[in-house]
């Protein structure tokens, strides 16, 4: 063998620590990491910022390794979407067992840490966080059902009830309803998506509404959860983790999403696809704005506390 | 035709050498801030250590000589 046969052997391609970290759904990751800052800042009781620092890193690991066994399991359609093919397993990057290991010690190290840090109510909420993602969404529900998003949705509305139980090591009325503030905002979020989105999801077959039942339906669906949305948004304003600030926003955000979901159902497809869905993706775009802006009130209701400005005196 | 001794794939697995060496340096920094703050935050650390400590069992009348 010489020099030159050597060379010419072709040497797989290795990953690079960005990759690994691609693998942890790094903007999943972030919003994680808001929404469980703000459940633990809006709880009655403070924490040290050391164990709250540590708290929230291992919620965000956590849901990073629940990211990874999503990928690791759906690189078999990540690889026909669009949206997802440059992801590292698909890409070829990282191989699929490699996403496995991950996925699984650092799901492990997160639950342990964080019980360690904490206590092991937040524990336990972040180990079933991850459970539920991986397993009940990614693996059961995702290609089964087109209610796969209304429940799997569910998983990324932990993150604050694992904060609040942090700081007071239990479950309030209130972290159930900054939860069920994100379970029944994902249902609208992402059909918007779906309707602009669905010949990705249609291609990969993953039963999302608008490929089993249709758009009409969908638009329907979506005027429905936002319906419902509504008054559990600013009903959360009446507790104590609300007061003037956040009911102010909450009352002009829901109003522009419920127009917003209007104006979605009472369009058809021909107009939309005139417009290329403007109206659609003008939803979809305020749909982020609106969880990141209520999230961000009751944060502020908490930093105004101590000035005995926020809350309801 | 010659060698490199330096490949992509050197450059690559390097970063991912000091990624990891720079995770786990943060890891020993967390783990070292968590112990100082649970053990200067005040809860009792006494425990049993093989020889029964009665002083520790809550409600338990005080040693002779106490």
């Amino acid at each position: 063998m010489t020099d030159a046969s050597i060379n010419t052997q072709t040497i797989q391609p290795e990953a690079g620590f960005g990759d690994y970290v691609a693998l942890l759904k790094p903007r999943v990751m972030s919003l994680v990491v808001f929404t469980a800052l703000v459940g633990l800042l809006a709880a009655p009781v403070g924490v040290h910022p050391m164990i709250g620092f540590a708290s929230i890193l291992f919620i965000a690991v956590g849901a990073g390794a629940s990211g990874a066994l999503n990928m690791w399991w759906d690189a078999d359609i990540d690889a026909v979407m669009k949206r997802t093919a440059k992801r590292p397993v698909p890409a070829g990057k990282v191989e699929p067992g490699e996403a496995l290991a991950v996925g699984v010690a650092l799901s492990g190290f997160a639950v342990v840490m964080l019980a360690l840090a904490s206590n092991m109510v937040a524990a336990g909420l972040l180990a079933f966080t991850i459970f539920f993602y991986a397993v009940i969404y990614t693996m059961w529900l995702k290609r089964w059902t087109p209610q796969n998003i209304v429940i799997g949705g569910a998983a990324g509305a932990f993150p604050p009830m694992i904060g609040w139980a942090v700081a007071t090591g239990g479950i309030g009325l209130e972290s159930v309803l900054m939860f069920l503030l994100i379970f029944m905002w994902t249902p609208p979020h992402f059909w918007a998506l779906a309707l602009f989105m669905n010949a990705d999801y249609e291609k990969a077959g993953v039963p999302m509404l608008t490929v089993t039942h249709g758009r009409r339906v969908t638009r329907n669906h979506i005027l429905a959860y936002t319906l419902l949305l509504a008054p559990l948004a600013i009903g959360t304003g009446f507790t104590s983790i609300g007061g003037p600030v956040y009911l102010a926003v909450a009352v002009v955000l829901n109003a522009l999403f419920l127009i917003g979901a209007v104006r979605i159902w009472r369009r058809d497809e021909a107009t939309s696809q005139d417009d290329k869905y403007k109206v659609e993706k003008s939803f979809f775009g305020l749909s982020l704005l609106y969880l990141f802006l209520h999230f961000g009130a009751i944060l502020a209701e908490a930093a105004l506390r101590p000035y005995g400005l926020g809350g309801w005196g | 035709m010659s060698l490199r001794a330096e490949h992509e794939l050197h450059r690559r697995r390097a970063g991912r050498n000091i990624g990891l060496a720079l995770v786990l340096l943060g890891f020993i920094a967390i783990v070292f801030g968590l112990t100082v703050v649970k053990v200067t935050s005040g809860n009792p650390m006494q425990a049993f250590d093989h020889v029964s400590r009665p002083e520790i069992i809550p409600g338990a009348a005080p040693a002779q000589g106490d």
